[in-house]
């Protein structure tokens, strides 16, 4: 058992020591910082996993490792506001509203579709429960580090866990025939509603209790995480489709005061002002490109245009993968696919990075190239929303993670044997909560 | 006084008359053509060059574009056959009451006017290959439509084109007699070949009072026997498709490859068969039976000199239906050449299909369908402007509020 304690210090300590400490200048690229204008021949500088230059002319340490990326593209690694990697389970069937439910211990940080997150450039992601019920449980950030625990890989270890937001999903995919689940829409905005007044009464109980353990309630898990939902320190991730089903979360968050982001949204091109005018609860929209409308009927009105008609109403909006729903490998193409209808190409960029970092509370630490921030970037070999263009590297806070011309990482961009051999069947899926849209 | 009314006809501009200008004019069959136009006259091409030599009929609606190029074709879809709502009622691509019904005819079920079959015309695809799919170890026939028009007569080019089958694991919920193993399909499937063969010989060497009674499930399969009609099979892993090249062999058929998850796998076999494929969607999800998928595989088949096309695929879920000119995007950015890809998507695809006579390039006597662009049809930022069908502008292209 001691020696066994030794070893991990051991490794950590070797592990602290391989923690970038050399610093590495990117030279000669076509730099996107996303907050800021383009450079067109800068250099970025990054060391302890930290960004500490960025500038057109500006002095590279003697020491630096020098990577001359001879005109190729950088930005900032990408933010995944909604993900499902990690082949995780959250709540089960046996009730609607299960807020004691972590994702983060069902993630398996081996999964392959992990890799292929790498590939497809993504550095920081908001792994989810599905969306199978009104509230199916804590998500976790994650940040895709190479790691063999999900402990390596949180944003963020906390006095409860990890950091996350909360799953909450409203329409059909959170109603069952059969059990205490809700049949019709009325009946799942009572159930949640119920939920909240309960979450109020317990964070009353622990305030009349002013500290004296013996006043305190008995500790209620699911209780515990609503009062940090109702506080405003765990974000709602709201699934929800239909321009009424919109609705009904701002007024639910407009009763509660919680603090959330709008999922999916396909209607959101019907009601981008009403979710504009909600206010500062209402943090942003995550949305989804798909390539064609339909399949369920929540998703017979999406548009393409959604990521233009929320930019055009002064949203806050983001993209997401859902992943298996899209593939993480080209996140990139939905930003573009956006452009191609009507949202401007900055804001796209936004989209992919720092919007969707708000859309997490992450924006001080990741989505955007500045000195002090994650070293978190993706080396292009061209525009990145060309398809011609390939990701040729991806780095997590100064570690390279995936590297193109590495033939064991390509083939998580490429597909072929053993890059998805982990992956749920189909058939698993369509039972499995995580087929989420 | 008839004869007189389609003379009058004649002077005047019909409907199906129309020109398409576009700075890159992709023929296809021959080199692009730099500020070109094409003519079409009746909804067939009259006449194509460049802007400066062509003579343009007085009146004629000019439709303007940056690129055009033919109208692209699905290689393989169940669009029509699986629709937009996903619902029971509009769910026709497979029947699983039995495991083997080739009798069942594509033209029965085809529903022209479903809303992702105008989708698709939106951007850009004028011809689908699309029937009953894949999940029944001969699920039925297939057909050849273009994508417009209000009935299945007006819109159809080929009413019965290949007869539908599966291997894999997706087959075995079809029906109480569905096989429960892949060596109980590769039998069924042997036993359903020899019982037409028998009955084909009846049929044949019978004199007419003793012919056998008409059997609909047989004559579809003669036809296959007599390799008029293809099976087309859906197979994923090698074992699979190592099945397929089997059946294509012990029976003397002309099989096509669906699907083919692992065809990168076994392209020395595929090579040596004679085999051709029409290639999964490349952005399908890589699980199940498709865990191997690779977005080099279109590459290393052009490179093996195996046929192959493209398809958008049958989707049980979102997206509904797949769009076959992005998907082929995929293999333009994964080793495929931009010029190969076009051909396959056009007159590759209506080649493998047996329509070339009538689409896939743009050359006189052929009709008139065209895609428009705003530039580079594969890059994801380009907007498909304009669709033209048998010389009709069915669409003004992907709309911006979309």
């Amino acid at each position: 058992m001691y020696k066994s304690r030794l070893t991990a210090l051991l490794i950590g300590i070797c592990l602290g020591m391989m923690a970038q400490e050399r610093p590495i200048a990117f030279t000669n690229a076509y730099i996107i910082p996303i907050e800021g204008a383009d450079l067109a021949k800068g250099t970025l500088i990054i060391k302890g996993g930290k960004i500490i230059g960025l500038g057109n002319n500006i002095s590279i340490p003697a020491d630096a490792q020098i990577n001359d990326l001879k005109g190729q593209v950088i930005m900032p690694g990408l933010v995944d506001s909604h993900s499902h990697i990690g082949s995780g389970e959250g709540a089960d069937a046996s009730a609607p509203i299960q807020p004691e439910i972590r994702i983060s211990d069902s993630i398996n940080v081996e999964n392959t579709s992990i890799r292929r997150a790498q590939a497809g450039g993504i550095t920081t992601v908001n792994v989810m429960p599905g969306s199978g019920h009104l509230l199916s449980g804590q998500t976790v950030y994650l940040k895709l580090r190479r790691g063999t625990t999900i402990d390596e890989l949180a944003v963020e270890k906390t006095a409860h866990g990890y950091l996350g937001g909360m799953k909450m999903a409203n329409g059909t995919n959170s109603r069952r025939e059969a059990g205490n689940f809700p049949g019709t829409r009325s009946k799942s905005a009572s159930l949640v509603r119920e939920q909240f007044i309960k979450a109020q009464a317990y964070q009353a109980k622990i305030k009349l209790a002013a500290g004296d353990a013996n006043k305190l309630p008995a500790r209620d898990l699911g209780m515990e995480a609503l009062v940090e939902v109702i506080e405003g320190k765990r974000t709602v991730h709201h699934h929800t489709h239909r321009h009424d089903d919109i609705i009904t979360v701002l007024r639910l968050q407009k009763e509660f005061g919680f603090r959330v982001v709008l999922h999916h949204v396909s209607e959101a091109w019907a009601v981008a002002d009403e979710i504009k005018a909600a206010g500062d609860g209402v943090i942003g929209a995550s949305i989804i490109i798909v390539d064609s409308p339909g399949g369920k009927l929540e998703t017979k009105e999406i548009r393409f245009s959604n990521g233009a008609s929320l930019e055009k109403a002064g949203v806050l909006c983001g993209f997401h993968t859902d992943d298996p729903i899209t593939d993480s490998r080209w996140f990139l193409r939905s930003g573009a696919l956006a452009i191609r209808y009507g949202m401007t190409r900055n804001e796209s960029l936004k989209a992919m990075t720092i919007n969707n970092a708000k859309l997490v509370g992450l924006d001080k630490r990741v989505g955007s190239l500045a000195i002090g921030k994650d070293a978190d970037l993706l080396v292009l070999s061209g525009d990145p929303f060309s398809v011609y263009t390939k990701i040729q590297e991806t780095w997590v806070e100064g570690q390279r993670v995936f590297n193109r011309l590495d033939p064991s990482d390509r083939k998580f961009a490429t597909g072929g044997v053993g890059a998805a051999m982990d992956t749920m069947d189909h058939t698993d899926l369509l039972e499995h909560e995580s087929e989420d849209l | 006084m008839r004869y007189i009314l389609v003379s009058l006809f004649s002077l005047v501009l019909s409907a199906q008359d129309i020109a398409v200008r576009a700075d890159k004019l992709y023929t296809v069959s021959g080199s692009m053509i730099s500020d070109g136009i094409v003519v079409i006259e009746k909804g067939k091409i009259k006449a194509i060059g460049k802007a400066s030599d062509i003579k343009l009929p007085a009146g004629i609606k000019i439709i303007q574009g940056n690129v055009a190029m033919p109208g692209i074709i699905d290689g393989h879809s169940t669009v029509g056959f699986s629709g937009l709502l996903n619902q029971r009622h509009d769910q026709e691509q497979v029947e699983r009451s039995a495991p083997i019904q080739p009798e069942l005819r594509a033209i029965d079920a085809y529903n022209p006017k479903d809303p992702l079959v105008r989708f698709l015309a939106h951007r850009g695809i004028t011809t689908v290959h699309t029937g009953h799919g894949p999940g029944a170890l001969v699920s039925g026939q297939t057909l050849i439509a273009k994508t417009t028009g209000n009935t299945i007569d007006e819109t159809v080019i080929v009413s019965e084109a290949m007869i539908a089958a599966t291997l894999g694991d997706s087959i075995r919920n079809a029906g109480t007699k569905a096989p429960g193993t892949r060596s109980k399909a590769m039998a069924m499937i042997r036993s359903e070949l020899l019982s037409a063969q028998a009955y084909m010989r009846k049929v044949d060497i019978a004199k007419a009072e003793q012919r056998p009674e008409r059997n609909i499930r047989m004559e579809a399969l003669i036809q296959v026997l007599k390799r008029e009609r293809p099976l087309l099979i859906t197979a994923h892993k090698s074992i699979d498709i190592m099945g397929v090249l089997r059946l294509g062999k012990e029976f003397n058929i002309q099989v096509i490859l669906d699907g083919a998850a692992d065809a990168h796998l076994l392209i020395r076999e595929i090579k040596a068969s004679g085999v051709s494929i029409i290639i999964h969607p490349l952005m399908a999800y890589p699980r199940g039976e498709m865990e191997n998928i690779n977005l080099e595989t279109p590459a290393l088949l052009y490179k093996a000199g195996i046929p192959f096309i493209f398809q958008s695929g049958f989707e049980a879920y979102v997206p509904k239906t797949r769009v076959v000119l992005w998907e082929a995007a995929m293999a333009v950015g994964n080793g495929l050449s931009w010029e190969q890809t076009i051909y396959t998507l056009t007159l590759g695809a209506a080649r493998l299909l047996g329509i070339q006579g009538r689409v896939g390039s743009l050359e006189v006597g052929k009709d008139g369908d065209i895609a428009l662009f705003s530039g580079d049809p594969f890059e994801w930022t380009t907007r498909c402007t304009g669709t033209v069908i048998n010389g009709q502008l069915i669409s003004e292209g992907e709309l911006l509020k979309d």
